[in-house]
């Protein structure tokens, strides 16, 4: 077991570098992501190394980037797409839904669309508008679309790799305010496939589930909760589209409580989704209802303010608290 | 397939007073010459592209004629569009690779596939689907414009595997209506295509109507002058002389094969039917119009050019439509056997990988369908 220390950003860019040492036919594209190395650096020194035909900066139009992307899977690429932020995917949104996601379904499985399409997304890093948006239940909605959400460092290197050699369309999340945070990273072997939930943290009293920024906040409300003396178990999704939902049925069984957490605004969201299969599979375990917190149903707000809006150690605890009271 | 030779030439015969038009056929048949372009069949070559014309319109009355009675939702006819599609899709050589809109039957049929191969999309029976790699003829796409986009990433990757440069590089065209020039998608492939000097034609056959709409909705100047702001040639041809469209569309291919770029062309036509079966023409234009177009048709001038160069008889002709008649009726007979599709494979190819919440609602589904076997309900 080889490991290394590395942040979530140096891991993505890593992982970015052995898919395509591994595959000829994988080619990067997207604004500014050849010599600047992309607005987070994800990409940084990839150009270089690989060349301006392998690792494209691409015209600024996002519609562009995926429906030539569409293109050139069709020719036989493997095209990974860098969205610059979340708030920046809607323009190519139209080729998302329509195209990428229908390709394989509308041809029989005559053509395969092997896209990753990558979106740092979420707040909490003092951005203007458009810069901290969490649009994963757009695509999770959509039939023929994978989509995933990375973590930790260790979970960014593999998962990255796992969804560029994946033949489904994949809309790949990054926890942009989470691009810094180190942790180890085991480079010999895949820990967990791809479209798996993992238990982080066993506990007893109750049920976490988040994916993304919020698995870290939930970690730490885990952390506190501990001190006050109950024990809560942490669920990562990773896996958004199709949810892997063994790992939760199997928790709330043993707890009788969930609490899900997100950035996204609640309605109609994950949570929802996750509330309802809970409730159709673990009926008879549950000692609350599910509870969510979420952001709330406004649009992203003004920066000075995001820390209000977005759920942390004291509102997931607070749930927690709310759930114990029923 | 026809072989006939594009040379740029400036000699003899009188030029189209529009330069910017490229015609070599008029409307009664008379050749005529243009500085850039012209065309050099074989006696055989022109027969069998009267003989294409034919029959391109002959299918599609006859899908037409499908759809009336009740055996296809929906059909997108080519009427009037005919020479604008067989002149571009012989142009093709084996080698390049076409991206069509729905109505693009008379290109697939250039591209030696079989036309049953859409009409399954048409009856309901699927959505379209084939392998573009084999066919070198991408699906159909129905969102507008979206296509332009698939086609330069396409080109983007034979430049990528250095299929471009010599006799054998390989081309695209991409195929668009006058409507889907507005859209988005278009003009980011005109700037993908620019800047990357991808080995793409846009064809635009420009039919006059994006449904209901006119040109003027469209734009205020003609569309083949827009690609000089892209950085490209534009040029407009006679949509209805198949001559013109075959020279003007195998130079640009043959431009772009070897490394020159891309090429727009505006290939100016006039859709005679409906946008679909669902539509209703005469709520938006006057019979007239279409008279005057009816004079441009363009299969009769390349008949009467047959008729005058004396390199077809009455014979030949009578040959050509029952030979016409006969696809069609074996087309109707293939539509009328399509199966339907089981309900249950509705489940399948969402995904290559498969999803298990797809395997989930399928078992449930199949369970829910059993319950009602042997007439229990």
């Amino acid at each position: 077991m080889a490991t290394e220390t590395l942040t979530i950003g140096k891991a993505l860019n890593m992982g970015l570098r052995r898919a395509m040492e591994d595959d000829p036919k994988v080619v990067l594209m997207g604004e500014d992501i050849g010599k600047l190395g992309g607005v987070f650096r994800i990409t940084d020194g990839l150009q270089k190394d690989f060349g301006e035909q392998r690792v494209v900066d691409t015209p600024l139009a996002e519609a562009g980037i995926i429906g030539t992307a569409v293109g050139l899977a069709i020719r036989g690429y493997r095209p990974v797409c860098e969205i610059q932020f979340d708030g920046f995917v809607y323009p190519a949104y139209d080729q998302i839904v329509c195209q990428v996601a229908k390709m394989h379904y509308r041809s029989q499985g005559k053509v395969k669309i092997p896209m990753v399409i990558r979106i740092p997304f979420g707040g909490g890093i003092g951005a203007v508008e458009h810069h901290s948006e969490s649009p994963e239940a757009y695509f999770a909605h959509t039939a023929g679309l994978k989509v995933v959400a990375c973590s930790n460092p260790n979970d960014a290197y593999w998962m990255i790799q796992e969804a560029i050699a994946s033949d489904d369309p994949i809309v790949f999340f990054e926890p942009k305010r989470r691009y810094w945070e180190k942790g180890e990273v085991d480079t010999s072997a895949s820990r967990a496939p791809l479209h798996s939930a993992q238990v982080l943290r066993a506990g007893t009293d109750a049920t976490i589930v988040a994916y993304g920024p919020m698995v870290r906040t939930s970690l730490d409300a885990a952390i506190a909760a501990e001190e006050d003396g109950r024990s809560l178990e942490v669920i990562d999704l990773r896996s958004l589209s199709p949810l892997d939902m063994a790992p939760v049925y199997e928790s709330v069984r043993k707890t009788g409580r969930l609490v899900v957490v997100h950035e996204a605004p609640s309605n109609i969201g994950l949570g929802a989704e996750i509330a309802a299969r809970v409730t159709e599979k673990c009926f008879y375990s549950l000692e609350a209802p599910v509870l969510r917190v979420t952001g709330f149903d406004t649009p992203y707000p003004a920066s000075r303010v995001e820390e209000e809006f977005l759920p942390d150690l004291d509102r997931v605890l607070d749930a927690v608290d709310r759930s114990f009271g029923f | 397939m026809a072989k006939g030779n594009v040379a740029r030439t400036r000699n003899g015969g009188s030029t189209a007073a529009d330069p910017e038009f490229v015609q070599l056929l008029t409307p009664e048949g008379e050749r005529v010459n243009h500085p850039d372009y012209t065309v050099d069949f074989t006696d055989e070559e022109y027969r069998s592209l009267y003989h294409d014309l034919v029959v391109v319109r002959r299918l599609d009355a006859e899908s037409t004629a499908l759809q009336r009675q009740g055996e296809l939702g929906i059909w997108a006819s080519l009427l009037g569009q005919e020479a604008a599609q067989v002149g571009s899709g012989r142009a093709l050589r084996t080698q390049d690779m076409a991206f069509p809109t729905y109505r693009e039957h008379g290109v697939l049929y250039c591209r030696g596939i079989d036309p049953i191969m859409p009409l399954g999309l048409f009856r309901g029976v699927d959505q379209g689907g084939w392998d573009p790699n084999e066919f070198k003829f991408n699906m159909y796409t129905i969102v507008i414009g979206a296509q332009a986009l698939h086609a330069t990433g396409y080109a983007m990757g034979i430049t990528m595997d250095g299929k471009v440069g010599g006799d054998d590089g390989e081309a695209v065209i991409a195929y668009f209506g006058d409507g889907a020039t507005s859209q988005g998608d278009v003009n980011e492939s005109y700037v993908w295509a620019s800047v990357m000097n991808a080995p793409i034609v846009f064809f635009c056959q420009n039919n006059q109507y994006a449904i209901s709409e006119p040109l003027e909705r469209q734009t205020r100047v003609p569309l083949f002058k827009r690609a000089s702001g892209f950085g490209f040639p534009g040029i407009r041809v006679d949509g209805n002389d198949v001559l013109a469209s075959y020279a003007v569309t195998r130079t640009a291919l043959d431009n772009a094969r070897h490394g020159n770029g891309p090429t727009f062309i505006e290939a100016y036509t006039y859709r005679m039917g409906a946008h679909t079966t669902s539509d209703d023409p005469t709520r938006y234009r006057i019979a007239s119009e279409v008279e005057a177009w009816q004079a441009k048709d363009p299969i009769k001038r390349v008949r009467l050019f047959l008729e005058k160069q004396g390199l077809a008889d009455e014979a030949f002709f009578a040959s050509v439509d029952e030979e016409a008649k006969a696809e069609a009726i074996k087309l109707r007979e293939r539509v009328l056997s399509m199966p339907d599709p089981q309900p249950l494979q509705m489940f399948d190819h969402v995904y290559p990988n498969g999803s298990p919440l797809l395997d989930e609602q399928r078992a449930e589904f199949a369970r829910y369908m059993e319950s009602f076997a042997g007439g229990a309900h």
